[in-house]
């Protein structure tokens, strides 16, 4: 596969083999990896739902997250309370580990308003410029330096950023500016990359002649590479990477290699640009197929378990479609209100201009 | 209490009563910190504040402006010093997708209290890309705030304003006026940001200009009362959002308006103010809104600026033609 290295982390097989390495370790028990398991079964089951909003007419646009559950749910649950994580648009899973009320996150998609999630404190806004995130991920890290937040004795007192972005993203000027802050200023951030080999229809050959990871030493920090669809490899090399970071050692970079399953967005159609053989070779790397593989021969999930979190699953899909109904759109009114933080009697007179349009039709009505 | 300063000396006075006054407020910039800027305006802050607080950036503008935006998320309010007007652009995504917009897109659960630092404009004999005035564009983004100082006492007291505006602020700073003295007053109470100042009463006609063209429209102002023409100066001091109520205040007495800038004259701050004021004031108006520019052409090689340049002349010839009406 082109830009995998020999040295890629790996802890479980894509048959479901649990393999060791030698500097990384899966610290978490057989439980936390069933909790792993209905986290990515979930995820998917979200993302599916909202595909077919969309076929549906519900959503405008949507970026299914299909094949790249291990990379966001492996590395979301290794934040700790104080962690901070600036995504794309295509976190679903991390929104979901993190608590975020799901429907919101459709709220965006279906036009709603752009991103108001509750808990915007710690899983800040859907980014759609490609790369900005990261200078913002940047940033906050900075003000958690300054504030005390890194180093500390207690682990507890100590917080770090998350900085997710994409294989095409790694083009972009924010990106490689971010880099360099993070490295000058020992910044605690780090840069996970989920490199799923496309931007739309641009493979990874044309983004990078090299492996991602390798880019980060040219930055001065250091950059690993893991299978992105082994979620005990991501959890082992995230907890190494935020440990690092929230203990004052500077940024990582972690190339999550995985792929992206599912089109790029609904309006997208990948068989322009890759081969079906492709996409199948992947789907034998499945994180989950391999993950409830490796669990029923532990014995740790049997049948009853399978079926009863597919009960779950339904039961959470019907809930996420009911949950359209009860988004509402913000109001042009509060879009004149919310340009400014302090009266603008500029825009004062625009809303009220509208507000006046909008009484000629109770006039006549 | 007041005292003579450069506008230079009254914005690091500015900043560093800033600094003083919340530990919240932090300064980033290309050398910004040691040398204290190309032009010395945050001189001896670093030394005085620290390097965590007047922060050397990296060459990046993009990452200045959007390591800024996720200081600001935390909690600081930082002051980003872009060293020349025509080194924005590789910031200007930042601050026109980012930092303009994120206030509306949460609704207001996100706060952008960012201050954008812009020395601008022309006549220093600079090579390209150093006298460009920029205005238009943030004056077209909405979310952006944008206000010009033309004198100390504004200069000292406008950034604090900005500074402690919850709302992101572009501050442009004249950079041919950075020498220019004048009285700084600390103790008395500064006009509000968002308002412009009439520095000349006149009953004839109104010239409406700011930043670096404020001082030139004085003179003009001077020499037109030689002449016997009575002109009424208004300094705009703020371009978004722009105080309409001075300014046709005064133009519904004087009746005829001329709007001085540097920037170029199509969809410029003249073309706004001609428009509204041909709207508010079409029946009041004896003669067009007329405006005296930069010409339509990138900013020309320094032999020739003066040429480019609005001047008290091409004033004069304004307000010769607005009279013949
Ligand atoms: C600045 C910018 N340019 C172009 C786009 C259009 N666009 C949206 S997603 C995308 C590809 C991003 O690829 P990658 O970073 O690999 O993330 P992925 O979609 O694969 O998760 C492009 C080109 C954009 N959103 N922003
Ligand atoms: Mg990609």
């Amino acid at each position: 596969m082109q830009g995998q290295s020999d040295k890629m982390v790996q802890l479980l097989t894509p048959e479901g083999v649990r393999v060791e390495h030698d500097d990384f370790e899966f610290t978490g028990t057989t439980e936390d990896l069933t909790g792993f398991l209905r986290d990515m079964v979930m995820a998917r089951r979200f993302d599916t739902e909202a595909t077919a909003l969309q076929r549906h007419g519900e959503l405008g646009l949507w970026p299914p997250v299909l094949g790249q559950e291990a990379s966001q749910v492996g590395s979301a649950r290794a934040l700790l309370g104080h962690d901070v994580v600036f995504p794309t648009y295509r976190e679903h899973a991390v929104a979901m580990c993190l608590g975020v009320p799901m429907s919101q996150i459709l709220g965006l998609f279906r036009g709603c308003d752009a991103g108001e999630w509750e808990m915007l404190e710690r899983f800040r806004n859907y980014q759609i410029i490609i790369g900005s995130q990261t200078l913002h991920a940047t940033g906050y890290a900075m003000g958690l330096q300054y504030d005390g937040m890194v180093g500390n004795p207690d682990p507890a007192d100590n917080a770090m950023v998350v900085a997710y972005h994409g294989d095409g993203a790694s083009s972009q000027g924010d990106v490689n500016e971010s880099y360099v802050f993070a490295a000058s200023y020992n910044a605690p951030v780090v840069f996970f990359c989920q490199n799923n080999q496309y931007a739309i229809s641009e493979p990874i050959a044309l983004q990078s002649r090299i492996p991602l990871f390798q880019r980060a030493q040219g930055f001065g920090f250091p950059g690993i590479q893991v299978d992105g669809n082994d979620v005990l490899a991501v959890h082992a090399t995230s907890e190494w990477a935020f440990n690092r970071a929230r203990n004052g050692e500077g940024p990582a970079f972690i190339e999550a290699f995985t792929y992206r399953m599912g089109a790029h967005t609904t309006s997208d159609d990948p068989s322009k640009y890759r081969r079906d053989a492709e996409t199948e070779e992947w789907r034998g790397r499945d994180p989950i197929a391999r993950l409830t593989t490796y669990l029923r021969n532990e014995g740790a999930v049997d049948d009853a378990f399978l079926s009863a979190l597919d009960a779950e699953a339904k039961d959470y899909g019907a809930s996420i479609r009911a949950s359209i109904a009860t988004l509402t759109d913000k109001t042009m009114d509060e879009q004149f209100r919310t340009v400014y933080a302090e009266e603008s009697v500029a825009l004062e007179e625009q809303r009220r201009e509208y507000a006046d349009y909008l009484a000629t039709f109770e006039e006549n009505a | 209490m007041s005292e003579t300063l450069t506008l230079a000396k009254a914005l690091n006075r500015g900043l560093r009563r800033a600094l003083q006054a919340d530990p919240k407020v932090l300064l980033a910039g290309e050398d910004i910190g040691k040398l204290g800027g190309v032009f010395r305006i945050t001189e001896n802050l670093q030394a005085e504040f620290g390097e965590n607080r007047v922060i050397d950036s990296p060459l990046a503008e993009s990452g200045i402006v959007g390591t800024a935006v996720g200081l600001a998320m935390r909690g600081y309010r930082p002051v980003v010093e872009i060293q020349f007007d025509g080194f924005v652009f590789p910031g200007f995504d930042q601050i026109v997708t980012q930092v303009a917009k994120l206030h509306a897109r949460t609704s207001g659960r996100v706060k952008m209290p960012m201050v954008i630092r812009i020395p601008y404009g022309g006549g220093v004999g600079a090579i390209e890309h150093h006298s460009e005035s920029p205005e238009g564009y943030f004056v077209h983004t909405p979310g952006l705030k944008v206000v010009t100082c033309s004198s100390p006492n504004d200069a000292y007291w406008m950034i604090q304003q900005a500074i402690s505006s919850d709302d992101p602020v572009v501050f442009l700073e004249p950079k041919r006026r950075y020498h220019a003295k004048g009285q700084v007053n600390f103790s008395a109470r500064p006009q509000p940001m968002h308002q412009a100042g009439v520095l000349r009463h006149g009953t004839d006609l109104t010239v409406l200009a700011y930043g670096p063209m404020v001082r030139t429209c004085l003179d003009a102002a001077e020499l037109a009362a030689e002449e016997g023409v009575s002109l009424e100066v208004i300094d705009l001091r703020t371009l978004s959002p722009i105080d309409w109520v001075t300014i046709t205040a005064s133009v519904r007495r004087t009746r005829r308006a001329i709007v001085v800038h540097e920037a170029q004259r199509t969809l410029g701050v003249g073309a706004e103010i001609a428009a509204r004021l041909h709207k508010d004031l079409f029946y009041v108006m004896e003669s067009p809104v007329l405006r005296v520019t930069g010409y339509d052409t990138p900013y020309p090689p320094s032999k020739i600026e003066d040429e480019f340049l609005p001047s008290v002349d091409r004033i004069m010839d304004a307000v010769d033609a607005s009279l013949a009406y």
